[in-house]
């Protein structure tokens, strides 16, 4: 699915096998195998892995994930085939005839516990002091075979030291297993290319460019190499303690905003399938832990909307109507703070397309800590804004230095979801029984375009609720407002309406053909940025990025394991939410309404919110000092 | 250079004309003669080159490629080096014919880095071909066209592997493929490619120019032709032999004037060592296969440091990407330090041999496959020798 | 010429890249000369490198520190490569390798303060029958004995 397109710059040695159908003639076909014994007829070409997961015969794995490309190198997969000598890795090997394959054989099963025998006696760390306790794959695979000893011994000694450097990534290579599932993540999956395995033979290590720390060299912060390392030699940098001491502080303000995605995920951490909404439970978990205030970012997204398409019309008119040669179209979408990096170091010169809203989270801290501190009557210098966030990018964005246009940080700390679940965990709080409780006020209310924006195409949907409805003044010609071409995972995916019979002031966009196009993950911003640099996009008007697979939802902070499955689940969780929402258009949120009338008088894009709400950015280019 | 009975390589005016021959047939019955000469690589692993070949020719693609593997790094091997610089002819020509046979367009020599100082010979060569219209355009006007390029190694053994072979000449790091795919299918940059051993086209160039039959006289039933063996160690005279598969090592210890062997170490590092009880082995597919080395090593020296030897090498030169290669080889090492230190217990000694014979089928390569060879034959052959060393101090060596 | 000026090597990767091409497939022939010219790859040459074929730094990082051969610290003039593999090694290995260390002042892995020399230890380089044998850059030299060495080293010093 969503994984192959993002396979081009795979190593031919990792893409999937190839099969020549003019040779087999066979292709689509099945084939007779045996497993243990049991006949099975699976389709022709698949690997053995998948054969078997798919006749429920489990084989451990390590180094496959299904969104990335083949490695078969931690060989923990191995199976007997008969008639061949050496075992095969079960990942890698595709059937292309009739062969008797046998699972759980005794030279299988003693490679197996070898196997994992030599990863245990170079893996230094103890599971108690290590945040993937319990969600460790080495520690799964140890326990699955029984591990009771270090047969080859056990490394004594850290050998590595553990890369604070970043705001985000903490690396901690001593626990690294080498499956190579961050390296293949960053190159292949995301295109960043910041890891990458070194050296060579025992010395080899996965690192930076000339072993570099991660702030010194071009990271996005995404931390999608986090949420696919199998053991906790990559974790997010967690500011949960600062949070708590804030929290205990009873001079400090603790102000809490939760971002759209993190309540279809939130379940998973507290053992609930995917894709189980945990809305209300959360902000009642929330409040018990004892924030004073409980936000939903969602609010701050409707803003967004409403700054981010007011922006797009603006362009829109300059450049048709004032024939502006200097604005810049398509406009892109700001909200992703990976994608903002990825394209301050790759596209500097292109950064005028940029929308210039902050992200939602950013544009929520800047108003509690300006409007909200006012209505309040609290001295915004002891409010503290927590943003738990799917994201470790928002990690960096909240430090960067710009983002303090009230005078104060505007997010003081970004949480991811892990870490909310486990300050959750340590307040002593089962999630899921917890009963459901509103969000507070003045932001209470939320509308649905706000909470999609979780979701890849969401913000596009969202804009286009309160575009066409302001340039027509009808609703989107999209049965229940589902913007259907917005939807779906495809890598790259583009669409359009046509504007007719628009409002008198909007005269110029009578006719017009409003193009947009939507990507996630990195490596698909990077195709369709170099389809803007050959002219391609010049017809285009609105372009949405998102920095993660599947946009926020399969952010690099969201619950570990991901995949493929996983990610639907959530952004599934997540539309079937708006669908049942009683406001479902950012500009009909009257929270948003209020705070025009209230705050922001000069309205959309104006004085005041330019000076809050907008931001700029910093060309940073591609080499690494 | 020393000779037994008959040579295949050593006597030049009985080379003859492989290539006008070949050229002649169409590629199907060049590899229907390579097939029926029996001619098995020599790089070590011994697959039948005709059906290799055979592969390529019948994969379907718009571009086809032959490289030439001379990275030799196998310790104790150089016969490779003899071929290129000797018998330069033999070998370049062999890749035409071999891209003739499969229909490339393009040839490969993978040299190893350490060999650079070969290759201005080579270079000179392939310009001579080039002019005698041997190389290029319409080789010897024909409409065949194929040409040949030289790529260095940069000092990694494991790009000795055809598949890390490839990757190396992709410009990544030098890692083993996963297989299937075959390189007959998807070799270098995806296309069909043939891997083969420099004596692998000599061999190919002397079946083309003297006949199947004749080249299938020599060897075993298995193994067929002769086989260049380089010698070294604790013998009189050191250096590349031609011998007939089927060659006892005893035979062989006699020809190169061993002296007071102790030890045989066939294969090279990856090889397996062999004691004096069992010289009566022949140098075949069949009982030893070889990619030529032979190192012998007298009763002075201790078996241990040999062994420690080899296990430092695969510890660096593994690529480091499988588990059991990358950590396996290193638990060896770290036991022949035990042994060393006389702290080895029997009991562990026997768990590293389990885990040898994990590392030989569980690898994701040939190096990781052989690798435990030289530690799992040295401690069972010299086992006696190897637990002599105790905590108080070992037994002087 | 230590540390080779940013504009050289922006002029030495662009004429390599147009000799070879940008696929990455010629990164390793680009790297290997970039390494006899300037005798390392810099940081900067393994940017300037990685840019003009589309690939990541770290990626030519990667693979610089997987070939012994090249080097992202500045080498000397001369390298010379001392085989330690086993038949060199019982051929007297151990004798030529301390007259090395002896003669030259370094340590196996050093390179001289004037960046003349270096000195490493290397696998087998095909020499087994002529040991103990190293390489100075592209040349061998075989049978050695401590005497031999000294005349080499006297003769390049
Ligand atoms: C670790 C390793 C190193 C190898 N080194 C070489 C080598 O230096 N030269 C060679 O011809 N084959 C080498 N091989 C064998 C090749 O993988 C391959 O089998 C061979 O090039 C095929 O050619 P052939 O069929 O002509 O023997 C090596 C294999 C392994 C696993
Ligand atoms: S066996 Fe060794 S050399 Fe081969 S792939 Fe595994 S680690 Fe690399
Ligand atoms: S899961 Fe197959 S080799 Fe790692």
């Amino acid at each position: 699915m969503e994984s192959k397109i993002s396979q081009e710059r795979a190593p031919v040695a990792q893409k999937p096998h190839k099969i020549d159908t003019t040779v087999t003639g066979d292709i689509g076909g099945l084939v007779d195998i045996e497993i243990n014994g049991r006949p099975y007829q699976v389709p022709f070409g698949i690997t053995i892995l998948e054969a078997c997961r798919r006749n429920n015969i489990h084989i451990p794995t390590l180094c496959y994930h299904e969104d990335l490309c083949i490695a078969g190198v931690c060989r923990v997969c191995v199976v007997e085939i008969e008639g061949m000598r050496t075992l095969q890795a079960s990942c890698a090997y595709p059937i292309t005839g009739k062969i008797k394959i046998w699972t759980t054989s005794e030279k299988v099963r003693k490679a197996r516990r070898h196997i994992l025998d030599l990863l245990l006696s170079e893996h230094y760390g103890e599971c108690y002091s290590c945040v993937r306790n319990n969600n460790c794959e080495l520690q799964t695979l140890a326990k699955e075979y029984g591990v009771d000893y270090y047969r080859f011994g056990h490394v004594d000694q850290k050998r590595y030291e553990v890369d604070r450097s970043s705001y985000a990534i903490v690396r901690d290579m001593d626990k690294c297993v080498l499956c190579k599932r961050c390296v293949r993540t960053c190159i292949d999956l995301q295109e960043v290319g910041v890891l990458e395995a070194t050296r060579r033979g025992y010395n080899t290590l996965i690192s930076t460019f000339m072993d570099k720390p991660m702030i010194d060299v071009i990271c996005i912060n995404c931390g999608q190499c986090i949420n696919r390392c199998p053991t906790g030699a990559l974790r997010a940098k967690d500011p949960s303690d600062e949070i708590w001491k804030a929290i205990d502080d009873p001079k400090k303000h603790v102000v809490i905003q939760t971002a759209p995605s993190i309540r279809v995920a939130i379940g998973e951490e507290f053992g609930l399938p995917p894709g189980n909404s945990m809305t209300g439970q959360m902000a009642t978990a929330l409040r018990m832990i004892g924030f004073d205030r409980v936000f939903d970012t969602n609010f701050a997204a409707d803003l967004t909307i409403m700054e981010e398409g007011t922006e797009l019309l603006l362009r829109l008119k300059r450049k048709l109507v004032d024939g502006d040669e200097n604005v810049k179209l398509p406009q892109f979408t700001s909200c992703s703070p990976g994608w903002i990096k990825f394209i301050e170091h790759y596209y500097p010169e292109y950064l005028d397309y940029l929308s210039t809203c902050k992200s939602p989270q950013q544009m929520f801290g800047a108003v509690i800590k300006t409007f909200y501190a006012q209505e309040m009557g609290i001295d915004p210098a002891n409010i503290v804004t927590v943003a738990v966030m799917p994201c470790t990018a928002k990690k960096f964005e909240c430090n960067r230095p710009e983002m303090n246009s009230s005078g104060f940080k505007d997010i003081d700390y970004g949480l991811t979801t892990r870490e909310l679940a486990q300050m959750i965990k340590e307040a002593g709080i089962y999630l899921p029984e917890l009963p459901p409780s509103h969000f507070d006020e003045p932001f209470g209310d939320a509308s649905g375009a706000g909470l999609i924006f979780g979701a890849t195409g969401g913000v596009m949907e969202a804009a286009l609720r309160t575009v066409y409805e302001i340039v027509t003044g009808r609703e989107v010609p999209f049965k229940n407002l589902e913007i259907t071409p917005c939807r779906g995972i495809d890598g790259v995916r583009e669409a359009s309406v046509v504007l007719e019979n628009v409002k008198e002031e909007w005269k110029f966009l009578e006719g017009v053909e409003l193009k947009f196009m939507i990507a996630h993950g990195t490596a698909n911003a990077k195709k369709v940025m170099e389809a803007l640099i050959r002219g391609e996009l010049n017809n285009y008007h609105f372009v949405e990025i998102m920095a993660c697979p599947g946009g926020c939802i399969g952010g690099g902070g969201q619950p570990i394991p991901t995949s493929p499955e996983i990610r639907k689940k959530r952004i599934e969780a997540i539309y079937k939410e708006d669908a049942e929402l009683p406001i479902r258009k950012s500009h009909e949120n009257p929270h948003i309404k209020y705070i025009y009338e209230k705050f922001l008088v000069d309205g959309p894009c104006g004085h005041i919110s330019h000076k809050l709400l907008h931001t700029h950015y910093t060309k940073r280019g591609k080499y690494i000092v | 250079m020393p000779i037994i009975n008959d040579t295949i390589f050593f006597d030049e005016k009985a080379h003859g004309e492989a290539l006008e021959k070949a050229l002649k047939l169409t590629p199907q019955e060049v590899v229907m003669e390579i097939r029926e000469s029996g001619l098995r690589g020599r790089g070590g692993a011994g697959f039948p080159t005709g059906t290799k070949w055979m592969l390529a020719l019948s994969a379907k693609a718009d571009k086809k490629f032959v490289v030439c593997n001379a990275d030799e790094g196998e310790p104790g091997t150089f016969k490779d080096r003899v071929l290129l610089s000797e018998y330069t002819k033999l070998v370049l020509e062999g890749m035409v014919i071999g891209g003739y046979a499969i229909q490339a367009q393009k040839g490969f020599i993978y040299l190893r880095g350490e060999y650079a100082y070969l290759f201005d010979h080579l270079n000179t060569y392939l310009e001579r071909m080039r002019r005698e219209k041997r190389l290029g355009n319409n080789i010897l006007g024909t409409n065949y066209s194929f040409d040949i390029e030289i790529r260095l190694g940069s000092g990694a053994y494991v790009c000795g592997e055809e598949t890390a072979l490839i990757e190396s000449l992709e410009g990544h790091r030098g890692e083993a493929r996963n297989r299937p795919p075959f390189p007959v299918n998807t070799g270098y940059l995806g296309y069909p490619t043939i891997v083969n051993n420099v004596e692998t086209f000599a061999c190919a160039y002397i079946v083309m120019s003297k006949g199947a039959q004749w080249f299938s006289k020599y060897g075993t039933e298995k193994s067929k032709g002769m086989k260049l063996i380089s010698v070294s160690g604790d013998v009189k005279k050191p250096g590349v032999y031609e011998v007939p598969f089927g060659i006892t090592i005893k035979e062989l210890l006699e020809l190169v004037g061993a002296e007071e062997p102790k030890a045989v170490q066939i294969g090279g590092a990856s090889g397996i060592c062999i004691p004096m009880s069992e010289v009566n082995r022949n140098i075949s597919f069949e009982d030893i296969p070889t990619g030529g080395s032979v190192i012998v090593f007298n009763k002075e020296r201790s078996m241990l440091k040999v062994l420690r030897n080899f296990m430092e090498f695969f510890v660096e030169e593994s690529c480091g990407q499988c588990t059991p290669c990358r950590v396996g080889n290193k638990k060896l090492l770290e036991g022949v330090e035990l042994l060393e230190e006389g702290r080895c217990s029997h009991r562990y000694l026997n768990e590293l041999i389990e885990l040898g014979k994990t590392m030989q089928i569980a690898s994701k390569c040939g190096l990781g496959q052989s690798s435990p060879n030289p530690f799992i034959s040295i401690v069972t052959n010299f086992k006696d020798e190897i637990m002599s060393n105790s905590i108080r101090g070992n037994n002087g060596k | 010429m230590i540390y080779p000026d940013k504009n050289v090597i922006v002029s030495e990767v662009e004429h390599l890249v147009e000799k070879y091409g940008f696929g990455r497939e010629n990164l390793l022939p680009i790297l290997q000369e970039v390494q006899r010219k300037f005798g390392f790859i810099s940081d900067f040459a393994m940017q300037e490198i990685a840019h003009r074929l589309d690939i990541h730094p770290v990626e030519v990082y990667g693979v610089v520190t997987f070939y012994s051969f090249l080097s992202t610290e500045p080498k000397g003039k001369y390298v010379i490569r001392l085989c330690k593999t086993i038949s060199c090694d019982i051929a007297g290995k151990d004798a030529i390798a301390r007259t090395l260390e002896r003669e030259l002042g370094l340590k196996f892995g050093e390179t001289s303060a004037d960046r003349k020399f270096s000195l490493e230890f290397c696998h087998c380089i095909g020499m087994c029958d002529q040991g103990p044998a190293m390489l100075i850059n592209d040349q061998v030299f075989t049978k050695l004995t401590p005497s031999k060495v000294i005349e080499i080293i006297e003769n390049i010093k």
